[in-house]
């Protein structure tokens, strides 16, 4: 397993505010890292200060072997890693070709190698019968995939994506979306910072959720499991009091019912539903289906900034 | 120091002023308009006078009065171009991806510098030749010589890069405060000022624009663009520019 992003209680305080405190974060080789936080939560400043863009206040972190904010490495770190903007932010006067052409030429690509990386990422990206057309011209998502493709020009290991999909249209956010999980397939490790939940859950392999300060990373899955009550749903022929007597006798909460069912928080279905069937036929409850509510990362997310756990 | 990406940085600005044909043509308008009209106004004043009036001793006077608005000029023309340089990439928010290539902020300040100040520079220096082969033309039959090229000329178009170079320098200090390409040309026009000033006090005869005061100026020039060189430095730094440019 190799660390690839590495930081120990990264810091940034821009005068009396603290805008990201001690964050700790350990990123794998090839693992897509998914970023989350609320506006303000210092996702953007993070990837900032990771990008050697703007200096840490204290802490450490290291990009591969490079330590960030050591004046002899920064130079190593930014030809090592892609940055996606939060804004796009090409020449709109100059065309797909030359906005990438223009940044191909300080990662010291050959002219011949620039146009081969040019044309592998205009075609891969199906913009490459409008390479010669204004940057201004294109649509949102349009201007987000070359952005991308400007962010790989030099085929970084590591890839910061902010805001991916932001402000664009469904359409288009599935097709950052897929270039993503392309990028995936090819072992890259990505850091994705996004506040969108449903996109993190699709894309990332682990996501760290911050406000500020580091509240909680795993999996979305083991997030999902260790932050939030699981539950059940139990489908019924008919409902009545006794059947809700007789799940509460055998100490589980109903949160819901029904006129044919009920809710019911669970801390393990797999051990606990037997014993929950059981007491519901005992009273003459006749069962239909039995499933579990997921609760999605965006409930685990909510709750954990709004501080409910 | 990486000349390569600094002319690279200069290339994209010029390739993007290509398309801006008001910028460009603002900035080789005022040379040419020099180069030409003062000619022809001498032309016409010495035509009017044929018969006295204006002696050949007043013609040096006149031509060496003109030939300031160069000076002026070189001051006033990269306003335009090196504050829709530096305004234009706030506004498309093109300098956060630039910065975060392996381009150093000195690299992509020198791209700056070169895309606002060539093309003034080269249209000074074009006006200045139009000028120059037209005043001969003009005068050459009334002083019996050719009065330029000369010393004093020289040291204007020695003084002009300078001056335009401090023009630059200070928009690159106005554009991290302001977000519009027409404010920052505004503000920065205004250091026209003492050198208009120094202009009414030669016509009013309290100073004169010999060679060696050009000289002179050439000098506090050079003085000022190594002073102004490090505060656009100090202000054209990574961090600033995220943080605190607004």
């Amino acid at each position: 397993m190799i660390i690839v992003i590495d930081t120990e209680n990264l810091t940034k305080r821009f005068g009396d505010v603290n805008a990201v405190e001690s964050v700790t974060l350990h990123v794998e080789e090839g693992e897509v890292f998914g970023f989350l936080g609320p506006n303000g939560a210092g996702k953007t400043t993070t990837v900032r200060m990771l990008s050697c863009l703007i200096s840490k206040t204290s802490g450490s972190a290291r990009i591969g072997e490079y330590e960030v904010g050591n004046g002899a490495d920064q130079q190593k770190i930014r030809r090592m890693i892609g940055l996606l903007t939060e804004n796009v932010g090409l020449f709109e006067e100059l065309s797909a070709y030359d906005n990438l052409d223009f940044y191909g030429r300080f990662y010291k690509l050959s002219e011949q190698s620039r146009r081969e990386r040019i044309e592998y990422f205009l075609r891969l990206l199906g913009l490459w019968e409008r390479r010669d057309a204004p940057a201004g011209t294109f649509s949102k998502g349009m201007k987000q995939k070359l952005a991308i493709a400007r962010a790989m020009i030099h085929d970084p290991e590591v890839l910061f994506l902010d805001e991916p999909t932001a402000n664009l249209d469904p359409e288009a956010s599935k097709t950052v979306r897929d270039f993503i999980l392309e990028l995936k397939k090819e072992k890259r490790t990505i850091f994705l910072n996004t506040h969108l939940l449903d996109e993190a859950e699709k894309i990332c392999d682990r996501v760290a959720i911050l406000k500020t300060k580091l509240i909680a990373t795993g999996t979305p899955q083991d997030l999902r499991r260790s932050l939030s009550r699981r539950k059940i749903r139990v489908q019924l022929q008919r409902m009545d009091d006794g059947i809700v007597r007789a799940v509460e006798r055998i100490g589980f909460q109903v949160v819901e019912k029904s006129d044919n069912g009920l809710v019911i928080n669970v801390g393990d279905p797999e051990k606990e539903n037997p014993a929950i069937l059981r007491a519901i036929m005992d009273v003459g409850g006749q069962l239909q289906f039995v499933t579990e509510i997921g609760s999605s990362l965006e409930d685990v997310y909510l709750k954990l900034v709004r501080g409910e756990q | 120091m990486d000349l390569q990406n600094a002319w690279a940085v200069a290339a994209k600005d010029f390739k993007i002023l290509r398309k801006k044909s008001s910028v460009i043509y603002s900035s080789i308008v005022l040379p040419i308009v020099i180069g030409v009209a003062f000619p022809l106004i001498l032309n016409y004043a010495i035509e009017k006078n044929k018969n006295g009036g204006m002696t050949a001793a007043t013609i040096p006077t006149l031509m060496d009065a003109f030939s300031i608005w160069f000076l002026i000029g070189a001051v006033m023309i990269p306003t335009a171009i090196a504050s829709y340089s530096l305004v234009g990439e706030k506004i498309q928010k093109s300098l956060e991806p630039m910065l975060a290539t392996p381009m150093s902020d000195g690299e992509i300040l020198l791209g700056k510098t070169i895309s606002g100040l060539l093309i003034p520079v080269a249209a000074i220096y074009a006006g200045s030749i139009l000028f120059m082969a037209l005043m001969d033309q003009v005068t050459v039959g009334k002083l019996g010589y050719l009065y330029y090229p000369n010393w004093q000329i020289g040291a204007i178009l020695l003084a002009a890069p300078l001056a335009s170079l401090l023009s630059v320098q200070l928009n690159v200090i106005i554009s991290s405060r302001v977000n519009d390409a027409r404010t920052a040309q505004q503000l920065g026009v205004l250091v026209v000022i003492p050198f208009a000033g120094v202009y009414v006090a030669s016509e009013m005869g309290f100073f004169q624009f010999s060679d060696t005061n050009l000289l002179i100026i050439a000098g506090a020039l050079l003085i000022v663009d190594l002073c102004l060189f490090f505060l656009s430095k100090a202000t054209f730094q990574r961090e600033q520019i995220l943080t605190k440019w607004r």
